[in-house]
């Protein structure tokens, strides 16, 4: 896989899965420590090849969320490192406190692996959207927030996770989308990526929407508008110099998401941009329980379509 | 052969409505068995145009859903919004496509509507919204929320000294969820005996078998252990289920935990007790082949053998 110089849109798609739970086998080889663990999720998050490589390395405790998290602080406190692996909207809600206390605060070494988040679950509704996710980990100190945009992305921040000691909570989309980062991409945490230079406007984005933002990007430049395109995939710890720069230089900020707009991705860089250089942000998100609708019409609807996102810069810059 | 969309063409069912009150228990039975009959026809057809839904955990529900519904509940269209009525909260609200279809044949909401079900704005989303549905009364999807509800709701009926029952469906894989048995401490230690549980106890999860993920056997023991009163009835015979859910309370002081034993998928003969049609959406000639059997098929028949508590019958 290589980026070719068309536009990004154009470019094959992928669902991010996929390139989990290869690098979950090639970590898990590599390190006799690495285990998966889930809630009756094996194929919700294709770990199926996973369990038949490694039968006792992947456990599952039911449809059991809270005691998912809990059992895997145990196994590391047993010197595993587990990968809890399960729909990202009842890791999240359903086991918060167990993030919050015995992973968080007790800083064990637990991989929180947040599948399907945002409003990739379409039809299912508000109960399997997970669009809170983000400003509910973003609240708990200690843990670090990873939201990637495409395969070689997920395959990064899986490595980087396996590798360091702590708390880590990654996104891993199901939503298919093309390629943004070469090959030889490695993750760092707390880093701004810049994908597009510009000194006019600046988009701000991750996961699945920072490809609508290359595109919005495109939109905008044949228009003679210069949009710069960061890229964002550590929402926590963020990259507070790139932020402010962005404040500085450009006359706003668009940031867009596929989750909340209250705490998320928005949240953590008006929080910045307030404190440090006072600019106008705005916020492109899920602004409430969205109504039935497939995930690609909700992200239309809420402005999250390049199109979208290219209106929003226009009117902040006009 | 090409699919279409679901449209109104496809919603087929009549309305069912409920017989008088009056009626022989076998003009009800018969009555319910026909209701499960349409009601899987139409959510075959809901499930094969839009193209999603959870028909193994339909099917393995809408026998229940018919009888509660089509001679149980105290509660009818006219009566969707009286505090004194009876409550159904649907727990494994997955089966959302079975209780919109339920609710249509009994008059809750128009047979048309269900042509939008998954639609955009629709509201028939993949799990129930009480805010958005007359007759549904939780918005349930993830697990382990409805018992609490319920154990709520029986609370209140309490409170009022009313006699107006509360159901609650619970799937078996469901249960691995701690906050059912927290509920159901609770439950007897509030002594809510005008409160049932039934367990649709199909013995397959999303991925597996309950046995292979975490066993929830001996339930019976592990329910009667956390003071309810045990009922095991054939959750796919019509005449036993309306026996064993119109004879609650069967201990005074106890809740009551009827264990239901289903089939997924029942009773279409590939996808019944076939864990691959949790989620799955029939090709063609699946479909063609599944409503040949739904249409022809008289009564259905399980495999398993169930027994009830002869104490308690
Ligand atoms: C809290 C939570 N965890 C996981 C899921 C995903 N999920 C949906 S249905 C299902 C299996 C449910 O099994 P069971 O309760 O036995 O229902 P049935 O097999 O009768 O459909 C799972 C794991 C969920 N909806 N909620």
């Amino acid at each position: 896989m290589t980026v070719v110089d068309t536009s990004i849109a154009d470019q094959p798609r992928y669902d991010c899965r996929d390139a989990y739970v290869e690098t979950l086998a090639e970590l898990a080889h590599e390190d006799h420590r690495i285990v998966g663990v889930v809630n009756d999720s094996v194929g919700s998050s294709k770990l199926n090849s996973f369990r038949k490589a490694f039968p006792d390395r992947l456990i599952n405790v039911g449809i059991a969320e809270q005691d998912m998290v809990g059992v895997a602080s145990g196994l590391a406190n047993g010197g595993r490192i587990p990968f809890v692996s399960a729909a990202s909207c009842f890791l999240t809600a359903r086991a918060l406190e167990q993030i919050k206390a015995d992973v968080a605060y007790s800083n064990t070494n637990v991989k929180l692996c947040g599948m399907s988040p945002g409003v990739a679950y379409g039809e299912l509704g508000p109960t399997h959207h997970s669009i809170e996710d983000i400003a509910w980990l973003r609240a708990i100190s200690g843990m670090t927030i990873i939201v990637p945009a495409d395969p070689v992305e997920t395959a990064a921040a899986l490595r980087w996770a396996a590798a360091v000691d702590g708390p880590v909570f990654i996104r891993v989309s199901r939503m298919s989308v093309p390629q943004v980062y070469p090959d030889s991409y490695t993750f760092e945490p707390g880093k701004a990526i810049t994908m597009r230079a510009g000194n006019d406007v600046t988009l701000i984005s991750n996961g699945t929407v920072l490809w609508r933002a290359m595109v919005a990007a495109e939109q905008l430049a044949a228009e003679g508008i210069s949009a710069r395109v960061l890229s964002m995939p550590s929402v926590k710890p963020l990259d507070v110099e790139a932020v402010v720069a962005a404040a500085e230089q450009t006359a706003g900020i668009v940031t867009a998401e596929e989750s909340t707009i209250a705490g998320g991705l928005g949240g953590a860089v008006a929080e910045t941009v307030v404190q440090h250089h006072p600019a106008r942000v705005s916020i492109l998100g899920i602004p409430e329980f969205a109504p039935t609708g497939s995930a690609g019409y909700l992200l239309d609807r809420y402005g999250l379509s390049p199109e979208g996102i290219a209106d929003t810069a226009r009117r902040l810059v006009s | 052969m090409s699919k279409a969309a679901l449209s109104v063409e496809h919603t087929t069912m009549p309305l069912l409505g409920r017989l008088p009150a009056h009626s022989s228990r076998a003009e009800q039975v018969a009555h319910i068995a026909e209701a499960a009959r349409q009601i899987r026809i139409q959510d075959l057809k809901l499930v094969y145009h839009a193209g999603a839904g959870h028909i193994g955990g339909d099917f393995s529900a809408i026998d229940i859903l018919a009888t509660l519904y089509g001679a149980v509940l105290e509660i009818g269209p006219e009566t969707v919004a009286d505090p004194e009525r009876d409550r159904f909260i649907l727990s494994k609200g997955h089966v959302a496509g079975a209780l919109y279809t339920t609710l249509a044949a009994f008059g809750f909401l128009p047979i048309t509507e269900l042509a939008t079900f998954l639609k955009p704005l629709s509201a028939l989303n993949g799990h129930p919204n009480r805010t958005k549905v007359a007759g549904v009364e939780a918005n349930t999807g993830p697990l382990g929320h409805g018992l609490p509800i319920a154990v709520g709701h029986a609370l209140s009926a309490k409170l009022d000294v009313s006699l107006r029952r509360t159901y609650v469906l619970v799937g078996d894989g469901e249960l691995q969820e701690g906050s059912n048995w927290e509920a159901m401490m609770a439950a007897s230690q509030y002594q809510l005996d005008r409160l049932t549980v039934i367990v649709d106890r199909n013995r397959l999860q999303q991925g597996a078998t309950t046995k292979e993920t975490n066993d929830l056997d001996p339930l019976p023991e592990k329910a009667a252990a956390f003071g309810f009163a045990v009922v095991e009835v054939n959750g796919h015979d019509h005449g036993e289920l309306l026996d064993v859910l119109s004879a609650v309370p069967f201990r005074p002081g106890k809740p009551t935990f009827v264990i239901a034993h289903t089939h997924k998928g029942h009773p279409v003969s590939f996808m019944s007790n076939n864990v691959a049609w949790h989620h799955k959406v029939p090709n063609p000639a699946e479909y063609q082949q599944a409503m040949t059997e739904l249409e022809t098929v008289g009564q259905p028949r399980l495999a398993v053998s169930p027994r009830l508590d002869k104490e308690l019958r």
